[in-house]
């Protein structure tokens, strides 16, 4: 597989009254191959939207390189910008908000076209006619306004509409976190069907674990702003390296007949992004937390757990390159 | 972590209101264990003329977590409402049924006996922390404002005591947290508000209504722990309202799913998750991503859950989206059936099958 997108120190640094700063993205950087589903999992606050929101500057990012198919989207001008759009489309969490209640359907989805002038108009209605189908919707919906339709059908109106301009990539931000369980199912599989068929490249966003090892080949943990853990989806979700990919993990209630399990409880909150801990950002809420941690920030790089080489942002582990192997 | 939340110790004890009847802030004798705290009796609810619950009960014993679990707009909320009275009338109307609370028809109370009892014996969470605060006062007046209202103590004893509520819910710097707003606090800080002032009181009873589904997992956790703490020190019974099933299998006792208005099983959490009975609560277990092989196509159920309308259906109302459906699911209801594990479905995934409903002929 080969990169489609490379994410290099991405940082956004929000201006704040008397300060550094609010750093809602520390520096991440990212590999995303081509057919591949990387997995963003974090909490809120922790920067996941902003890093998609970035990658397509809808933010600006503050520094930092985003680099698709080997071209800098960061250094692109207005006009070059607009057409690289094209491969890189977004679906947002809240399918209400995301449509516009004033438009009929088939109006929504044809808008990337107009903007881009594609096609001629019968053209257009037929490409419409075509992506609806595609998202398992009648063809006469494209009459109907967003309010005649449910989240899950919303969300799927949303989803065409991002496909309309054929895009290499998709950001999916939270794509179904608002729906029932019931229509849960029905969209992660329209959007994994989709994947196969049309060959895309998704970055997807949830703070739902089980949602996330579900879709993904590989997964990013991010906190407060950095990627503390990444790796193989079932690596990470069955032997996580970083503690705070394990609290997350064990936090997760199952369903199951199980019953309770024993669960890490972390302390306190996330830490206000404007004033982060010194060393680890992590290192407050941390069981395992060490004097090293305070003064040092962790780098994301190859390290040893139990014998394998894991990506993780952690003091825990001894670098993978370091002279002294980790008493294993 | 804190080693426990040992409620009662650590919290100044509260002096009763002189005069007590239903509501006072006397404990009542301890009840025995086998009668039930809280019985919903054959609830029947319209909004509008329409029915949106129809002939629900339940019972919830001291000590007890049960959890009332279905997709959006299956009548879960409505039904939590109608515990305290709040159900907006008109167009929301009791149309039929009991509500027993220590052996008194809570929909019988009116006026004075039904506020004392509200936030005091009863709490309740409800499931938008940013909505259910009041933006123009601060937190610190809006718990007092709850220990008022019941108890005859100063200012500054409330004061005193929304202190150590706001550490109970493990509020960093409670003194100074009194002071702020609500649009000054986190979600998960806001949660904690409102457990706080639905804890003010150390009720018997605990009404939450999705009290973690806007927050985050490792806050989620901390949440539920709390919860588990109150009921293990208080012997708390709590009626949790959720659509997350992991929710409901780590923590409920016992489970009953609702479905278009009506229970459609009721069994211990166990019972649930290892046997389900009922088509409904089998697909909605088989359709989470947890319980399917990553990368996997999961199994769906089609279409949502029908709208309440005036007189909607004879038979199953989940015949439409069921995947075993059998000859009698059109036209007969099913009554919920069975001793300790009930379920209202024609062919079961597992036991006996459902007798006619008597109550819909």
């Amino acid at each position: 597989m080969s990169a489609l997108l490379e994410i290099r120190d991405l940082s956004k640094v929000y201006p704040a009254p008397g300060g550094a700063g609010v750093r809602a993205l520390n520096r991440v950087s990212l590999t995303l191959h081509r057919g591949e589903v990387l997995g963003i999992v974090g909490e809120s606050g922790c920067g996941k939207s902003t890093l998609g929101r970035a990658l397509l500057r809808l933010i600006e990012p503050t520094s930092g390189q985003v680099l698709f198919e080997g071209e800098d989207i960061t250094a692109l001008d207005r006009a070059a910008l607009k057409r690289r759009r094209r491969d890189l489309q977004i679906v947002f969490q809240d399918p209400f908000g995301s449509l516009n209640p004033r438009h009929r359907v088939g109006a929504i989805i044809r808008e990337p076209l107009d903007v881009h002038r594609i096609g001629s108009s019968p053209e257009r209605a037929a490409r419409v006619r075509e992506l609806l189908t595609i998202v398992g919707l009648p063809e006469d919906a494209a009459g109907r306004y967003p309010h005649e339709f449910s989240g899950g059908q919303r969300q799927r109106i949303a989803i065409a509409r991002a496909l309309a301009l054929e895009p290499k990539l998709i950001v999916a931000d939270e794509p179904v976190s608002a729906l029932d369980v019931s229509i849960q199912s029905q969209i992660i599989n329209l959007i994994a069907d989709l994947r196969r068929r049309l060959g895309l490249s998704i970055l997807f966003i949830s703070h739902d674990l089980s949602v996330i090892r579900h879709v993904s080949d590989r997964i990013a943990v991010m906190y407060l702003g950095s990627i503390v853990e990444t790796g193989p989806a079932g690596t990470v979700m069955e032997t996580p390296t970083h503690p705070y990919t394990q609290a997350l993990l064990s936090a997760i209630p199952r369903p199951d007949a199980a019953g309770r399990r024993e669960r890490i409880v972390l302390k306190g909150e996330l830490p206000d992004p404007a004033h982060p801990p010194s060393g680890c950002a992590f290192h407050t809420r941390c069981p395992f937390a060490m004097p090293v941690c305070t003064a040092d920030p962790p780098a994301l790089v190859p390290r040893r757990h139990d014998g394998r080489i894991r990506e993780a942002a952690c003091h825990l582990y001894e670098p993978a390159g370091a002279e002294t192997p980790h008493a294993a | 972590m804190k080693a426990s939340f040992t409620l009662s110790p650590r919290l100044l004890p509260l002096p009763a209101r002189g005069e007590r009847e239903l509501g006072g802030g006397e404990r009542e004798p301890a009840p025995r264990m086998t009668d039930p705290l809280l019985s919903v009796e054959n609830l029947s609810i319209t909004m509008a003329g329409t029915p949106v619950v129809e002939g629900v009960s339940l019972a919830l014993h001291p000590g007890e977590m049960l959890g009332l679990v279905g997709e959006s707009g299956c009548g879960k909320t409505v039904t939590a409402l109608s515990i305290l009275q709040l159900v907006p009338r008109p167009p929301g109307r009791i149309t039929g049924g009991r509500i027993l609370y220590k052996g008194k028809d809570l929909l019988a109370l009116e006026g004075e006996a039904l506020r004392r009892l509200r936030g005091d014996r009863i709490g309740m969470i409800f499931q938008e922390p940013m909505t259910s605060l009041n933006p123009v006062f601060t937190i610190g007046a809006q718990i007092e404002e709850a220990v008022l209202l019941h108890r005859p103590v100063g200012r500054a004893a409330a004061r005193r005591r929304a202190v150590e509520l706001l550490d109970l819910v493990g509020i960093p710097a409670p003194a100074r947290a009194l002071e702020r707003y609500p649009h000054q606090l986190s979600g998960g800080q806001r949660q904690r508000v409102m457990i706080a002032i639905a804890l003010a009181n150390e009720p018997d009873l605990l009404v939450a209504d999705e009290p973690t589904t806007a927050l985050d997992v490792t806050v989620q956790a901390q949440i539920l722990e709390l919860i588990a703490g109150l009921r293990r020190d208080l012997g708390m019974a709590v009626l949790l309202i959720t659509h997350d099933l992991g929710v409901v299998a780590e923590t409920c006792d016992r489970v009953a799913v609702m479905y278009a208005g009506r229970i459609v099983e009721a069994a211990p959490a166990f019972e649930i998750f290892s046997r389900p009975r009922h088509r409904y609560t089998e697909a909605l277990l088989r359709t989470i991503p947890a319980t399917n092989p990553p990368g996997t196509a999961l199994p769906s159920i089609p279409g949502s859950v029908p709208r309440p309308e005036p007189g909607r259906w004879r038979g199953c109302a989940y015949r439409p989206r069921c995947h075993a459906p059998v000859e009698p699911c059109d036209g007969v209801r099913p009554a919920l059936d069975g001793p300790a594990h009930r379920a209202r479905c024609w062919n079961p995934a597992w036991g006996p099958a459902s007798n006619p409903d008597a109550s819909a002929a």
